[in-house]
């Protein structure tokens, strides 16, 4: 009975992972234009703008440097992995793997975790190759063009950067708590939704 | 007073905005992330419409403020993140028994640690709060609801739970004075009686 039930888990595990939910091939029409339209799509994308809180408070809490770093890294690595999903889309929005990115930027900012700025660095890259190649691969099938892209990159690039300079200026004390409970309010988010996308079908 | 009069009255504070309502129409979303405003808002109000649920994040917070830092901040980043895996535990279909009585008892004690002002180690109240996280997390991950966007709806529940801390911590504020004090302890008092109501319930 415990093995079949261990079973059932796993392979709901896998099935969420391994099969994703369908792709949203539409943007916002924010009647402005591509361009606005890829700045809205990030505000309307829960996981996104949770990776970008989540990347901008842990640079921010970790210094000048790592927000600095930040800063170019996480926008680039979405620009490469938004033209990496145009050209090679995959009809898939890969909800685990970013779940799990922006689940662990939250459990690192609640932690305080003494990252250097070039790790901060890395975990942005990763992550924005990993939602840009998701943007990438949803929005170009749909019709999207180059310059929503930019609007992307652009709402990604503005709010990582108000953010993260905001965060840097606070001095220790209950503001920096706060940072911390923002932190594992988005790390139990994304504990919730890996919940929801494996658990049993009815 | 129509609005087109509102608008035109020079010196009406709501000029700008009567005129802004009047001509910017909202543009159509078609197609689009729909349930999104209705998940935030319904994983919101899911944790507030429980009074067994809000009572025991108010006594969490309250108790934070009794025990002072480091706890008063140890304590609500420590509850989400486990209630967060007790509603994973729910979502999976892991079976917690007594869950409604887990509930009631998280009342029950968090609301006499408050009137007593226990002060244990730091390490032994978040243990203590995290058990009960996970009583309330598994009930929450039972209930989710279907067809609205379930990770803001995540997002708004627990955002909705770390107010509700808050709330606690503010009230707990008042502990620094002695009527204040006593009023705290007074609202333990209020949780703890209030939890062992929700305990006969659940067990008759």
């Amino acid at each position: 009975m415990r093995s079949a039930r261990r079973f059932a888990f796993v392979g709901n595990a896998a099935a969420a992972a391994i099969a994703p939910s369908s792709a949203h091939a539409h943007l916002v029409q924010t009647g402005f234009g591509a361009f606005y339209d890829g700045l809205a799509h990030v505000a309307v994308t829960p996981a996104d703008l949770l990776l970008v809180l989540a990347v901008a408070l842990l640079a921010g809490q970790r210094g000048m440097q790592a927000a600095r770093w930040a800063l170019c890294a996480l926008p680039l690595a979405w620009l490469a992995g938004g033209m990496l999903g145009a050209r090679f889309p995959a009809e898939t929005t890969l909800p685990v793997l970013t779940t799990l990115t922006f689940g662990l930027g939250g459990a690192l900012v609640a932690l305080n975790a003494a990252l250097r700025p070039a790790s901060v660095a890395a975990f942005a890259m990763v992550a924005g190759l990993l939602h840009g190649y998701v943007n990438g691969a949803t929005l170009a099938p749909g019709g999207a063009s180059a310059l929503a892209l930019a609007g992307v990159i652009t709402a990604v690039f503005c709010a990582l950067a108000i953010l993260s300079a905001q965060v840097t200026t606070l001095q220790a004390g209950w503001t920096r708590i706060a940072v911390r409970v923002a932190g594992s309010w988005i790390a139990a988010a994304g504990v919730l939704m890996l919940g929801w996308l494996a658990r049993p079908v009815a | 007073m129509t609005l087109r009069k509102v608008a035109m009255r020079r010196g009406t504070p709501g000029y700008a905005i009567a005129l802004l309502t009047m001509y910017w129409h909202a543009a159509a979303w078609a197609h689009e992330e729909t349930g999104q405003a209705a998940g935030f808002l319904a994983g919101l109000a899911h944790p507030v419409s429980g009074l067994d649920h809000v009572l025991a994040m108010v006594a969490v917070g309250l108790w934070g403020a009794v025990l002072g830092p480091p706890a008063i901040w140890v304590l609500p980043v420590a509850f989400p993140l486990v209630m967060a895996l007790g509603g994973l535990m729910g979502l999976l279909g892991f079976p917690l028994p007594g869950v409604e009585i887990g509930i009631a008892l998280s009342a029950i004690v968090l609301g006499a640690v408050v009137l007593a002002e226990s002060r244990p180690p730091l390490w032994l109240a978040a243990l203590l709060v995290a058990f009960f996280a996970i009583f309330h997390g598994h009930a929450h991950g039972r209930e989710l609801p279907e067809g609205t966007s379930a990770l803001l709806y995540s997002f708004g529940f627990v955002v909705a739970t770390g107010l509700l801390h808050a709330s606690g911590i503010l009230l707990g504020a008042a502990h620094r004075w002695p009527a204040g004090r006593a009023l705290v302890r007074a609202a333990g008092g209020g949780v703890a009686l209030a939890g062992l109501f929700f305990l006969w319930r659940s067990v008759t």
